[in-house]
């Protein structure tokens, strides 16, 4: 190996070791707001609200039992659980009605699948103010107001188009001579569908899942209009911090912490599929 | 070459299988697609329509008698209406903003992290944390956490050095809800990048390299045509979302300071003043802006899309 060689090799892994430590700085600059979060959410009140900020200051769990209500206020749990079973039922109805249609769209393509491709996405484009207020009246009209169910409605019109896209991208991978062969073997629709296409295509309906999981979780204008007293959802519940004052710092940090948890988690955990599914299956 | 060995496979008859008649082998490809299809539009299509029909006319909720038919009237007050031309232009400058800002940033940590170091899994999980954040905590974690000008993290950073100590939300109103955007988005544009950045072709980097091609050269040559696709398509999604932002803007400045955007405006206008018209009038608004936009975004995709087809 020439000097040359040698030199470049070497200031290429000290730039290497410099751009590493860069990325370091980034990713805590990124993560900071949210390490302080948790550090505040173990703080009593008087230690969160001081400036300069404390760190040293004695942890409690005071911020949390607060939050689930121990100390008077209303409790979180109903409003998780309403949180819980929007996201899970609208997920489980998007990936009912959305299998079926990528299927065909991919698979078996339609003459003209572009075009109804294209009128999913369209919709996704239509803002949701566009047709909140008519939603609003029907359902003040026909007693559906606080009721989880309208949003598990409107969550799976929310997220099918996307959800559409994506499947229909990750269906386009499984090629179509296995299909073929497996028909000519005489297998009906319902065994291909469940012994050939499915295990292909299961991280990509996984990495779907994941996603209208998360956005369904987070959701707020629907579920701020919509739902009241009966069906508030978590970031509804959070709302009620908008105004508070300095004093319950604490208690902030530790349902904002509490509410994310479940989004965090799932996204931690599957890392890989959520960069796989927000690129539409783009990226194999 | 592939077409002879499966063009016999998908032209045979299976002698076995009777095949039924085209037309209802026709509505059978079809008939996967329909329940999606109707599903999305009862629940969009049709609100839609009735936001269009309630637009043309004067209708207050509170006084729902004096309901009646007014025409345009209602597009004429809002379009002539200054906070309502203000918001459209806090639409715009909000999400180009908070788009471009995300996108710009997303892509010099996509870079980073394409190379290998110690950590690097570590400091993507880092990365990827605040899109995880449910968006009404990350707003809440901004305006309360961060921003407050007594005992918020920023001016007790500010502190240590002897800095100012300024009220961020109401000297920098927009920025302050920008700011609090980009946090979030950043890593979304940052996964899609990254995604792109890995499925790059390696030997044509490594003969480009062989061929003495400086960083740069790779970069502005190679990385960034083949990344057109994933910067097209993180502005895309990106764009999509943040048009109709709510939770930021409800929660940090409840539309005050000159923040309030359009989804903003049309839920107040409803929701507060109780004006269905207008909202609807003004809704239908939003639409035309969105459509305009889609028109434009849409040929993007479909050009995604040729690029995709033709490699199948």
């Amino acid at each position: 190996m020439s000097a040359i060689a040698v030199q470049n090799r070497v200031r290429g892994r000290r730039k290497g070791a410099g751009l590493g430590l860069v990325a370091w700085l980034a990713g805590i600059v990124f993560f900071l707001p949210i390490a302080w979060m948790a550090l505040t959410s173990f703080h009593s009140e008087q230690d969160a609200a001081t400036n300069p900020p404390s760190f040293t200051a004695a942890l409690t769990l005071d911020g949390y039992r607060e939050f689930f209500g121990t100390g008077g206020g209303a409790s979180p749990w109903p409003a998780l659980i309403n949180s819980a079973v929007a996201s899970v039922a609208s997920t489980l109805f998007v990936l009912l009605l959305a299998l079926p249609a990528a299927y065909a769209l991919s698979i078996r393509p339609v003459k003209k699948w572009t075009d109804v491709l294209f009128f999913f996405l369209s919709t996704k484009m239509l803002p949701a103010v566009a047709g909140l207020l008519p939603i609003y009246l029907f359902a003040k009209n026909t007693d559906m107001l606080d009721n989880i169910w309208l949003l598990v409605i409107l969550y799976t019109s929310m997220n099918l188009p996307i959800a559409v896209w994506m499947m229909q991208s990750f269906l386009a991978e499984v090629p179509v001579a296995i299909i073929e062969a497996a028909r000519v073997d005489g297998a009906r629709l319902p065994t291909i569908l469940a012994r050939v296409v499915a295990p292909i295509a299961l991280p990509g309906i996984a990495a779907t899942a994941l996603i209208c999981f998360i956005f369904s979780w987070n959701e707020l204008l629907f579920a701020r209009v919509l739902t009241g007293v009966v069906a508030e959802t978590a970031p509804v519940f959070l709302t009620g911090f908008i105004t508070s004052q300095g004093l319950f710092l604490a208690k902030v940090c530790a349902a904002s912490l509490v509410i994310s948890l479940p989004v965090l988690a799932a996204g931690f955990a599957a890392q890989d599929k959520l960069v796989q599914g927000l690129s539409l299956g783009a990226v194999k | 070459m592939t077409a002879t060995t499966t063009a016999p496979v998908a032209t045979t008859p299976v002698p076995t299988v009777k095949q039924p008649p085209a037309r209802l082998r026709a509505w059978a490809t079809r008939a996967p697609l329909l329940p999606a299809l109707i599903f999305m539009v009862v629940v969009t299509q049709l609100p839609f329509v009735a936001t269009l029909v309630i637009s043309f006319f004067d209708w207050n909720a509170l006084y729902p008698d004096a309901r009646h038919f007014t025409g345009l009237e209602n597009y004429r007050q809002v379009l002539t209406d200054a906070d309502l031309r203000q918001s459209v232009w806090t639409t715009v400058l909000l999400t180009a903003a908070v788009v471009l800002a995300s996108l710009v940033l997303g892509l010099a940590l996509a870079l980073l992290l394409d190379r290998k170091f110690r950590g690097r899994g570590v400091v993507r999980t880092l990365l990827i944390a605040p899109f995880l954040v449910v968006p009404v905590a990350a707003a809440l974690l901004w305006k309360h956490v961060l921003y407050n000008p007594e005992y918020g993290l920023f001016n007790g950073l500010l502190h240590y050095v002897g800095g100012p100590q300024p009220d961020w939300i109401s000297n920098t109103p927009l920025l302050a809800v920008e700011a609090s955007l980009v946090w979030q988005w950043t890593p979304f544009m940052m996964l899609i990048l990254l995604a792109g950045l890995q499925s790059r072709d390696q030997q044509q980097m490594e003969a480009a390299r062989v061929d003495g091609a400086s960083d740069w050269q790779i970069f502005r040559y190679l990385t960034l045509p083949h990344l057109r696709r994933y910067l097209e398509l993180g502005a895309l999604l990106g764009s999509i979302y943040i048009v109709q932002n709510f939770d930021a803007v409800f929660t940090i400045t409840s539309g005050g300071l000159g923040t309030a955007n359009l989804p903003y405006t049309v839920y107040q206008s409803f929701y507060q003043a109780h004006e269905n018209g207008l909202a609807s009038a003004a809704g239908v608004l939003v639409v035309i802006g969105s459509i305009i936009i889609a028109t434009f975004a849409l040929r993007v995709v479909s050009s995604l899309f040729r690029e995709e087809v033709s490699r199948a």
